[in-house]
């Protein structure tokens, strides 16, 4: 018990003072301990290769530091189309991913929660299943003779086969359904955290369902969309899979072109450059998100 | 806060809200599965008047409020406010004000923007709906307070907000779900006297849901205590007190000790052969006296039961202090405590205060409360 003297300073008995200090910083140390194997993991395979990149990109051919593999990047312009593509492909997907996720995850946050598990099934599916056998499966239902072509022509809707695949569009379908999950889990998050009194209090105050929707819910769902599109959005500026199935190498992504640089002229230099470009690009997006919205508060639950 | 310190909201003496609007309720009947959360409710809340909703957990008090705002969607019954049915009108078009148990403030929304939000939607435009919200924030005795984000706020202001935006659209009848019990007992207890100030302000039909008698008790004009999806009694809280319907009112308001009564062929109901009173035309076996612990008292030594007292003997058992009263328990038998309480100011403790003492107790005739049928399960 802390007793105070006359002049309210404590008594000068300290009892167990020492071993009370020592258990505290024991207890520090082995809740620190805990983080001990994710950063040895960090450090190995983030930290050291990042630092690998970041050194060859300004690797010059003489073996000395030099720009000019960025140097290289504003001389071309495929590279600056390169770049235009992959945001192009990035913020249509993200588009269409909030098209079709936002009435989904509405949906299931409406059904009591023993049926939305069911369907959220149903939208972690395709998690499981690989994502190249995924994307295969796309080029199966879209190619000109594909399953997709035959039905409509056979009922009537178009004559001759029309070009889902191989293409922008082919690459477009792909990736929105391949990231889907990504908006939904975040998004009907949020939409389940939204109290049933907030909507009861809106039509209480006058709101028809229209607005009370616009004026409350959606407000209140932001959070989570934000968050969700920004996961979308990052992880097709690095995508590869798709674009180089379904794409037919027409759509061609910064990633695909890493990729080609180092099979056909093996210039680590140059590959270098460009992932070390995008990852520029990524995190000051993510900065700018950031700065523009609280997602964070969506993304951990934080209030 | 500063603004706790003052003692109540500001205001005027007369009425000067629009003409309130009554309520009436019949046969009422919501099921959930196989449960009634209302049965069969019939209900006329006055214009005007503040009516409290009271029973225990469970008993359909929220719900019965929800079908009044149009919340929930009932299974049959009527619902009239003044001439108007509106048991098939949404809620966004019924025009009532509903304070919220969880408040439902809009976090997006500052406290300025939360109380104008439904002067906006009726299209009431910026200066004029900045005058109300201003006026809004005054009565409430939150001024300056406009531009706080709502999680800048203590759990009275929010309250007082979500108050502020549920009047300041001038609805005639005005809705609250428990909207005190989130705060601690000394500002609710003054929030309870803000609340009813405020309604003889408004002049607006209220109807107020609580589950703690003795909050309604204070605030209410009249009470519907509602059991297990029924109404048991409406009436004033003087009536609902003094003349408790059955054994479920008198139990569940107030204190009490209840004490069965045996009839004779006659209709006399007595109590251990005291004749405390009469069945009258009522045909019912069982029947109860309800005797309250602050209306008992201790009798001297020699005391006996006539024209104006009854007096049971006993044996004092314990005394527990409870700050401005004492309450004690005395055994008038082996199995049967009879509560007796007393104050502990003022005229000194009772006779024969020592536990085991022999003691007599009084109950004034008038003070008798009678019910027909057996004592609450
Ligand atoms: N959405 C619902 N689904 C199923 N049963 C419900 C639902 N809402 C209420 N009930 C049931 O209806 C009955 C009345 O509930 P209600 O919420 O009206 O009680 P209450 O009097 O407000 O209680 P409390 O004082 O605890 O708020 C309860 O038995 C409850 O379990
Ligand atoms: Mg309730």
């Amino acid at each position: 018990m802390a007793r105070a003297d006359a002049d309210g300073s404590r008594s000068g008995r300290h009892l167990h003072e020492a071993a009370l200090k020592r258990q505290h910083a024991r207890e520090q140390w082995s809740i620190l301990s805990l983080v001990v194997p994710a950063t040895i993991v960090i450090v190995l395979i983030i930290l050291i290769p990042l630092s690998w990149l970041f050194y060859l990109s300004f690797l010059g051919d003489n073996g000395g530091f030099s720009l000019e593999n960025y140097h290289k990047m504003t001389q071309y312009k495929s590279y600056y189309r390169i770049f235009v593509t992959t945001f192009q492909v990035s913020i249509l997907t993200t588009l269409a991913c909030i098209a079709l996720g936002y009435p989904l995850a509405f949906f299931l946050a409406q059904l009591p929660p023993r049926w939305a598990g069911v369907f959220m099934l149903a939208v972690l599916l395709p998690f499981w299943t690989s994502l190249l056998v995924r994307t295969y499966a796309w080029l199966v239902l879209l190619q000109k003779r594909g399953i997709l072509n035959e039905f409509a022509m056979q009922v009537g809707l178009w004559e001759t086969p029309i070009k889902l695949v191989h293409n922008m569009t082919g690459t477009l379908i792909g990736m929105a359904h391949i990231m889907l999950p990504f908006l939904i889990l975040p998004l009907y998050n949020a939409m389940r955290k939204i109290d049933k009194d907030m909507m009861h209090a809106a039509a209480n105050l006058g709101a028809n369902p229209i607005n009370a929707f616009w004026r409350v819910y959606f407000p209140l769902s932001l959070p989570g969309m934000v968050a969700g599109s920004l996961i979308v959005f990052v992880l097709c500026l690095g995508f590869y899979v798709t674009p180089a199935v379904l794409g037919g190498g027409r759509v061609i992504m910064v990633s695909n072109q890493i990729t080609a640089i180092l099979e056909n002229q093996f210039d680590w230099g140059a590959a270098s450059a460009l992932g070390v470009v995008l990852l520029v690009a990524t995190t000051f997006t993510l900065y700018v998100a950031a700065r523009l919205f609280r997602f964070d508060a969506a993304l951990f639950g934080r209030d | 806060m500063d603004s706790r310190l003052k003692l109540s909201f500001a205001v005027t003496d007369a009425p000067q809200g629009t003409t309130a609007l009554p309520i009436e309720i019949r046969d009422l009947t919501k099921r959930y599965g196989s449960v009634y959360a209302l049965n069969s409710v019939d209900l006329d809340v006055h214009s005007g008047e503040f009516l409290t909703l009271l029973g225990p957990s469970g008993s359909g008090k929220t719900t019965l409020l929800m079908a009044i705002a149009g919340f929930n969607r009932p299974d049959s019954g009527s619902i009239r406010f003044g001439e108007d049915e509106v048991i098939l009108t949404p809620p966004h078009k019924r025009e009532v004000g509903m304070v919220f148990q969880s408040y439902a403030l809009f976090p997006h929304m500052n406290v300025a923007e939360n109380i104008g939000f439904p002067l906006k939607l009726r299209g009431i435009s910026g200066a004029e709906r900045a005058t109300r919200v201003e006026e809004a924030l005054e009565t409430i005795q939150l001024s300056g307070f406009g531009a706080r984000n709502i999680d800048q706020l203590s759990g009275g202001q929010r309250q007082r907000v979500a108050l502020a935006r549920a009047f300041v659209f001038g609805p005639r009848i005005l809705l609250m779900d428990e909207p005190l019990s989130a705060l601690d007992k000394k500002l609710r207890e003054r929030m309870q006297i803000e609340l009813k100030h405020l309604h003889r302000k408004l002049g607006v039909t209220t109807v107020y849901v609580t589950h703690d008698q003795r909050e309604a008790l204070t605030m209410s004009d009249r009470i519907a205590v509602i059991n297990d999806g029924e109404l048991v009694q409406l009436d004033t809280p003087e009536v609902i007190y003094n003349s408790p319907a059955n054994a479920f009112v008198a139990d569940f308001i107030g204190e009490s000790t209840m004490l069965p009564l045996t009839r004779d062929d006659a209709g006399a109901l007595s109590f251990r052969g005291q004749k405390v009173g009469d069945a009258g035309t009522d045909q019912s076996k069982d029947w109860t006296l309800v005797v309250r612990p602050e209306r008992l008292f201790f009798a001297g030594a020699g005391a006996e039961t006539d024209d104006q007292t009854i007096v049971l003997k006993g044996v004092m058992r314990e005394a527990v202090f409870q700050g401005e009263s004492e309450m004690a328990l005395v055994a008038i038998d082996d199995d049967t405590e009879v509560a007796v309480r007393f104050g502990t100011g003022g005229r000194a403790s009772p006779a024969g205060g020592n536990t085991g003492d022999q003691v007599s107790i009084g109950l004034d005739r008038t003070d008798v409360i009678i019910i027909p049928g057996g004592q609450a399960a």
